[in-house]
């Protein structure tokens, strides 16, 4: 267990005033207050730094003894001693400190702040109010064919089986709301969100932008100049393309409808892209040397 | 006339224990929908999330509505940038693969 300097978490020295640590406590708070700072985790591991050192530095008590035993707190009877008398002390009302429920931010409390002052010290001013549980944020990796379909899935959260259905078209890196999901309400409050974090891994031939698809499609030499049929693969299964005469390398054909679904648009379809790429003969035979030469002959360009 | 999905604004700022003119002044400013049935002031409870956020906002970082508002604008276009942000990181990706 670590010992947390709490005047360096609020940004003051330690001789601040009471309005100064007030004001730095005020200042902090705004930058990163979880209502302010949506899904941002070291935002919320900041503000509960900030509440605890508040929780201490703002009540003269507090302060006392925390600067009396803080960096000696692991030492000798003084500290026990001091938690002793911590029980009577703890049921003293605080000022300050923006409690908790409703945000993430307000609950948990440091191994340190919890041995020197005990559970008791915390203030959870006029949270009376029933107030909405915590938000969960959570992240489920999935490959890009199970996306291709909306499906149902059985998530393990907090120990708790969820069972969700996953829409076809999500995108690598979108956030999904679940209400009620959350954590327990306070005071009789409603369940917090949770926040699932979609990470899609794409591990076939194909490239995903948005929900268009690219392909690239080998054709050899003599399709592409004489034209003919050949199959392609498209997403979920194969189509016949016909390739016309005198196609070039690169050439770009588009199989509407036959991309990724679109997210929550039941029935709806990107396009699907299909590059051409032109295969030249290499190890020619003499036979062959002989008619490429015959041919080349006849044209210049 | 049916209520089911409307909360009695008093009930609202009995619970959060704010005034009442705190959700009359999001009104004006459009942040909140206040419906009058009977004589009486209700929200819909799909609002309910919001108006928590607002009233944390408003206790914990003395935030005036007017403030709040700005928050709000400034949350939705961070909302939408970051939707923006996903989708061209999963197109650079295209170039990179």
């Amino acid at each position: 267990m670590a010992f947390i300097d709490y005047y360096k978490i609020l940004e003051v020295d330690k001789s601040a005033s009471e309005a100064d640590i007030k004001k730095a406590y005020r200042k902090l708070a705004r930058k990163y207050h979880p209502d302010l700072n949506p899904n941002d985790k070291e935002a919320e591991r900041k503000f509960k730094e900030l509440n605890e050192a508040n929780e201490v530095l703002s009540n003269p008590e507090n302060r006392k003894k925390y600067d009396q035993y803080g960096e000696n707190w692991e030492h000798g009877e003084e500290y026990e001693k001091a938690r002793q008398q911590q029980q009577q002390y703890q049921r003293g009302g605080q000022q300050g400190g923006f409690g908790g429920g409703g945000f993430s931010g307000g609950g948990d409390y440091s191994d340190f702040f919890e041995s020197m002052f005990g559970g008791g010290a915390r203030s959870r001013s006029r949270q009376t109010a029933a107030f909405k549980g915590q938000d969960l944020n959570a992240e489920l990796h999935l490959d890009l064919k199970d996306v291709y379909t909306t499906h149902k899935r059985t998530l393990t959260i907090n120990g708790k089986n969820i069972r969700l259905t996953i829409p076809a078209g999500v995108e690598n890196g979108q956030i999904i709301k679940i209400s009620g999901q959350g954590g327990e309400g306070a005071n009789g409050g409603p369940k917090g969100d949770l926040y699932l974090t979609f990470g899609i891994a794409n591990h076939t031939n194909f490239k995903l932008d948005k929900h268009n698809l690219y392909s690239t499609v080998d054709i050899d030499l003599y399709t592409a100049i004489l034209g003919g049929e050949i199959t392609a693969n498209t997403f979920d299964g194969k189509v016949k393309l016909t390739v016309k005469p005198g196609t070039q390398n690169g050439t770009k054909v588009k199989l509407k409808g036959k991309g990724f679904p679109i997210y929550k648009k039941e029935g709806e379809f990107g396009d699907l892209y299909i590059s051409y790429q032109i295969r030249i003969p290499t190890n020619l035979t003499e036979k062959e040397k002989e008619l490429f030469t015959e041919l080349s002959k006849l044209r210049t360009i | 006339m049916k209520t089911d999905h409307l909360i009695l604004l008093k009930t609202v700022s009995s619970h959060y224990q704010v005034e009442l003119p705190f959700f009359t002044h999001l009104s004006e400013i459009g942040l909140i929908e206040i419906e009058i049935i009977e004589q009486s002031p209700y929200i819909r409870e799909e609002q309910i999330k919001d108006i928590e956020r607002m009233i944390r906002l408003h206790h914990e970082l003395e935030v005036n509505p007017e403030g709040i508002d700005v928050v709000f604008n400034l949350l939705q276009k961070i909302d939408r940038l970051e939707k923006d942000l996903i989708t061209i990181k999963n197109r650079l990706k295209l170039y990179e693969s």
